[in-house]
């Protein structure tokens, strides 16, 4: 459970910032390789999760191209709660950026005009103008994404295996409960566990996106 | 003094257009689709043209022979928008204080709190832009413009979104801007009494292109350049406050000639702007007698202009100035009227809409 909770924190947070770069990119930037860079962030979406695991494993596998470079740093996935972020962290990439993409699509453009015209450059105009009036759906976008880690499954059994209090995610823990004779009563708890944190995400994510949009619509 | 030249062609539409905007008031004149607001946007950088150079004395804002193109941020100027564009996520101080912070520490600024009380917006500052009036978010906006410390103010119809009472309410913040800030003024309109309030220079736009430019008087007093079309044409005259009559009527001096209009708020003494629309003036050869018009002046046919369907505009200089009268061809015929007739141009008092009468500082703002 905490473990999950972990997961889960560490790969919103950390995917956060490159997913509100990339919904900015998407949705203000023209540039070759747009839809390519499109294309990539949706493939979780659409790939069988087992898929997308196995991919993760051959690029960060301890022999994998760049995990053995960040081997050299210090830096592991494979086989680690770290790895199970990153899996999770992949595979909610793509609503994070859905949803973020659109509040910034939403922003109107002539505003961001009206603050370059006051001297604004254009990181500031995203600061200060893209970003808090895009704030709702980033709220939004992390909560959906948050939601979306906890209850990764495929890429995560795939990537870093199912391996007691340090890749044994819930739903890893569901499974494994399943695969032993007996095992309903612990599997139906966590569950229990799965929906209430599922319900509360959206809920919350609700009540933010409400209460943020209110403030930016001011009154 | 700023010179804008630009060139740039659209689908279907080709903007060329040089004139040069000294200082006070210079309205872009014109109907829609004229190119009015290009113009301005190429000046903000928002709009990169094709072609062109802009500059404010040694301030190069685009020069495309040179490969200048400053981007809209270092362009220093404040754009009033249209509809506003005020942040909605910021209140009021915050809106107002957005452009100061980009601002270079050591521009001259507008000191905050006379901008506050010139816009009457003292009571507004802790408020959203939501909670607003469109009046109020119009000066806001002004506001806003002004104390981002900007070398120009750039003004997009700003009056265009509101009602009749809004922009009685809102012009004469811009007179004042004009008398009072020294900050030159590019003001976009379509509107032939705004233009006769504010403007110090008028350039005339039609279909891209310059069609006339100078002092607001003469460019509106020339019958050749309507950019409002016959229908709008007006002539622009300069008169002092005589004083106030018990009738309801104050006394005026144009130039040595008496005009008489309902009574106006200005005090004795005071310079006026007032706009004589050309459908509104009727023309005699001799003097007029048993007429209720009060306002007689006598003067000399200057042009007559064809001015679309039956009518002709006729430009009389009179000691007043030059007057415009819209009147048929027919009549034009039947008087005889040439270049050189002695007429008298006939204007009834009550016809001078309030509207179309201003303060008038900008007559004395020199020419740099």
């Amino acid at each position: 459970m905490a473990l999950s909770l972990r997961v889960a924190f560490w790969a919103t947070l950390l995917s956060l910032p490159f997913g509100i770069l990339a919904a900015h990119a998407l949705a203000r930037w023209t540039f070759p390789g747009k839809q390519v860079l499109n294309g990539l962030i949706h493939l979780p979406l659409v790939l069988p999760p087992v898929v997308t695991g196995y991919l993760l494993l051959l690029a960060f596998g301890t022999r994998g191209a760049l995990g053995g470079f960040l081997a050299d740093l210090g830096i592991v996935f494979a086989f680690r709660w770290t790895g199970a972020a990153l899996a999770a962290a992949v595979m909610a990439f793509p609503l994070m950026v859905r949803a973020i993409r659109l509040s910034i699509e939403a922003v109107d453009p002539r505003l961001e005009q009206a603050s370059a015209t006051l001297g604004a450059s254009p990181v500031w105009v995203f600061l200060t103008v893209t970003l808090p009036m895009a704030l709702p759906g980033i709220v939004a976008g992390a909560i959906l994404a948050f939601a979306k880690a906890m209850g990764e499954f495929g890429a995560t059994i795939t990537f870093v295996s199912n391996i007691p209090g340090e890749t044994r995610t819930i739903p890893s823990a569901i499974y494994a409960f399943l695969q032993v004779p007996g095992g309903e009563a612990s599997a139906t708890k966590l569950v229990i566990v799965s929906v209430v944190v599922a319900m509360g995400a959206l809920l919350l994510s609700e009540i933010i996106g409400r209460r943020v949009a209110e403030r930016v619509g001011g009154r | 003094m700023l010179q804008v030249s630009v060139r740039h062609a659209f689908e279907g539409f080709t903007l060329d257009a040089s004139f040069e905007a000294p200082p006070g008031v210079t309205v872009l004149f014109g109907r829609s689709g004229s190119g009015k607001t290009t113009i301005v946007n190429a000046v903000a950088g928002l709009l990169m043209p094709d072609e062109g150079r802009i500059a404010a004395g040694d301030w190069v804002l685009l020069d495309t022979a040179k490969g200048v193109r400053l981007p809209p941020h270092r362009r220093r100027l404040g754009y009033i928008f249209q509809e506003g564009r005020l942040f909605p996520h910021l209140t009021v101080a915050q809106n107002l204080a957005y452009g100061a912070r980009f601002a270079p520490k050591d521009a001259p600024r507008e000191d905050r709190g006379r901008i506050v009380d010139l816009l009457g917006i003292g009571a507004l500052l802790d408020r959203r832009p939501g909670a607003l009036s469109g009046g109020e978010k119009a000066r806001v906006a002004i506001g806003r413009a002004l104390l981002s410390a900007p070398k120009l103010i750039l003004a997009d119809e700003p009056l265009a979104s509101l009602d009749e009472a809004r922009k009685a309410e809102i012009l004469p913040y811009f007179e004042r801007l004009r008398d009072e800030v020294a900050v030159p003024i590019l003001y976009v309109s379509h509107s032939a009494s705004e233009v006769a309030r504010l403007a110090t220079t008028v350039v005339a736009l039609e279909a891209g292109r310059v069609t006339g430019q100078g002092p607001a008087a003469e460019v509106l007093g020339d019958p050749g350049v309507l950019p409002a079309g016959a229908r709008e044409a007006g002539a622009l005259l300069t008169a002092r406050v005589v004083r106030h009559h018990e009738d309801g009527l104050t006394e005026l001096d144009a130039g040595g000639a008496p005009l008489f209009l309902p009574r106006v708020g200005q005090a004795p003494g005071a310079s006026l702007r007032l706009r004589i629309a050309a459908h509104d003036v009727i023309v005699s050869r001799g003097r007029p007698e048993g007429l209720s018009a009060l306002n007689i002046l006598a003067g000399h046919v200057q042009e007559i202009r064809p001015g679309g369907g039956p009518g002709v505009i006729v430009a009389i200089d009179t000691p007043a100035g030059r007057v415009l009268a819209r009147i048929t061809r027919r009549s034009a015929e039947a008087l005889g009227l040439a270049p050189g007739a002695a007429v008298h141009a006939v204007v009834k008092t009550v016809s001078v809409a309030p509207s179309d009468i201003g303060a008038s500082a900008a007559a004395s703002v020199p020419a740099e």
